[in-house]
């Protein structure tokens, strides 16, 4: 086996469950969206690690005077697709981050906290509460 | 950081050439790394700095909320007009071909009018999302 | 060389990931995300994605950042100290991690020019002749180099308007969210205001 092999996506994974265990296990909600970044990150670092091709070079065609100096068959071109697909998801990304945020702001404003545990502490006396009345 | 003169100076210089930038990024797109998503987030980024070192208020004066709204609006409308008008002149949805007299040309036409559609959406939205969080005040 | 370079950036990603998870100053957590896009940027780069790689640097390190200091100026930046035990996140991540590392074994080798990646759409993209769904034997020429710009605008036209669609639902759900009055929630917890009504500041 070449030497990368397969290094490049056990990377990948590694991010992928550092963002999974930051989701999971913390409870600020700010560091939570920063996990699911990481997490979202790491898709998009798999996806062009797939379009690869070690010695190639970036999709934009080589030109001379005379117009394009050979197609895919004299230059070798990385994948372009992956490159396509990502770069509309990176800004797809930050778009939903910010709606992500937005809420956590909101919930900052309603509740005073953004430790998810106070919120159900919050949440639960609530419904006591709720529940006692008639 | 309206009394930084350094951040200032320095401020004034950039915001010109970035917006400039951006429109190269836009425009040379075809040749090189760069496109609508790209030159749309550096022309917000311009906007942005002005506001960070200026102040929101002289930002927004500048550039008021509801022309940045608009103008995320007015992206989408622009793409998906291209794929209508390609329509009425008989082809597929957003099958740029049909554009022109020459297919050749009409896919650079095409493409020129959907990444203009994407540089206006991205820099609306943009600048909306900053206006939106930094308008706001804290709560408490 | 290209394989050293990704090589070193990939392990400098994984340090960085590993200190966002650390640290509790939610401002260093926001600036080492910055650093983090930076350094992905930096691996795009190498990965010949050049345009994903610009996108990255503008999005990633620019304005998202900004938009997370943004809200830190308004909710605080002191995460708290994390009682839990975490035994059970700890056991689902390993666990997870482990089932995908293996699931690897089965993928092609990094960087292979015969990966099955490789051998579908993209030829036709990069030789700039599509067939045309319907008419037969016609195809469909770009001459644009930047293949990157040719597949994303009209190619694949139909995913980019989706794209920008999401964009643009995201604005209007930021600005729905950020409409109306800042009202926190009446504090029915504590028997002192009990009558709730002194609760909107």
């Amino acid at each position: 086996m070449e030497f990368p092999g397969l290094f490049n996506y056990w990377v990948v994974i590694f991010l992928m469950m550092v963002g999974f265990y930051a989701l999971i296990s913390r409870g600020n909600l700010v560091k939570k969206v920063v996990g699911l970044n990481l997490f979202q990150t790491s898709v998009i670092i798999f996806y062009v690690s797939t379009g690869k091709i070690v010695g190639g070079t970036a999709p934009i065609l080589i030109e001379d005077d005379h117009g394009v100096a050979g197609g895919a068959a004299e230059v070798l071109y990385s994948n372009p697709l992956p490159h396509v697909l990502m770069l509309t998801a990176i800004v797809v990304g930050v778009a939903t981050m910010a709606m992500a945020l937005a809420l956590v702001v909101r919930i900052k404003e309603t509740y005073g906290t953004i430790e998810d545990d106070e919120i159900q502490e919050q949440v639960l006396a609530d419904e006591l509460q709720e529940g006692a009345r008639p | 950081m309206r009394d930084q003169i350094i951040l200032r100076i320095a401020a004034k210089i950039l915001v010109g050439p970035i917006l400039l930038f951006a429109l190269y990024v836009q425009f040379h797109g075809d040749y090189g790394p760069g496109g609508g998503f790209q030159a749309g987030v550096i022309f917000a980024a311009g906007i942005i700095l002005y506001a960070l070192v200026f102040g929101l208020d002289r930002a927004r004066a500048a550039i008021p909320t509801s022309i940045v709204t608009w103008c995320g609006t007015l992206g989408v409308l622009i793409f998906a007009g291209v794929g209508v008008v390609a329509m009425f002149m008989g082809g597929n949805f957003l099958d740029y071909g049909v554009l022109l007299y020459d297919a050749e040309h009409a896919q650079h036409i095409g493409i020129l009018l959907v990444e203009a559609g994407v540089l206006v959406t991205v820099f609306g939205v943009m600048v909306t999302l900053f206006y939106s969080f930094a308008g706001r005040r804290r709560s408490r | 060389m290209e394989s050293v370079v990704d090589l070193a950036l990939l392990g400098l990603l994984a340090v960085t990931a590993f200190g966002v998870l650390r640290l509790r100053n939610l401002v260093a957590v926001v600036m080492l995300m910055g650093i983090y896009s930076f350094l992905s940027a930096a691996l795009f780069v190498v990965l010949d994605a050049v345009d994903v790689a610009f996108t990255e640097v503008a999005v990633g390190a620019g304005v998202s950042t900004i938009l997370a200091l943004g809200t830190l100026a308004l909710v605080g930046t002191r995460q708290k100290r994390h009682t839990k035990s975490p035994t059970i996140p700890l056991l689902i991540v390993l666990v997870t991690g482990g089932m995908l590392v293996y699931g690897t074994y089965d993928l092609p080798r990094w960087g292979q020019p015969d990966n099955p990646v490789h051998g579908h759409v993209a030829p036709e993209y990069l030789e700039m002749h599509v067939p045309l769904a319907g008419e037969e034997g016609e195809v469909l020429e770009v001459h644009i180099p930047n293949i990157v710009t040719t597949v994303l605008a009209s190619y694949r036209g139909y995913d980019t308007l989706g794209e920008t669609t999401v964009v643009f639902a995201a604005m209007v759900g930021v600005l729905t969210l950020f409409v109306g009055s800042r009202r926190p929630r009446r504090t029915r917890g504590s028997p002192a205001d009990d009558d709730g009504e002194d609760g909107a500041s």
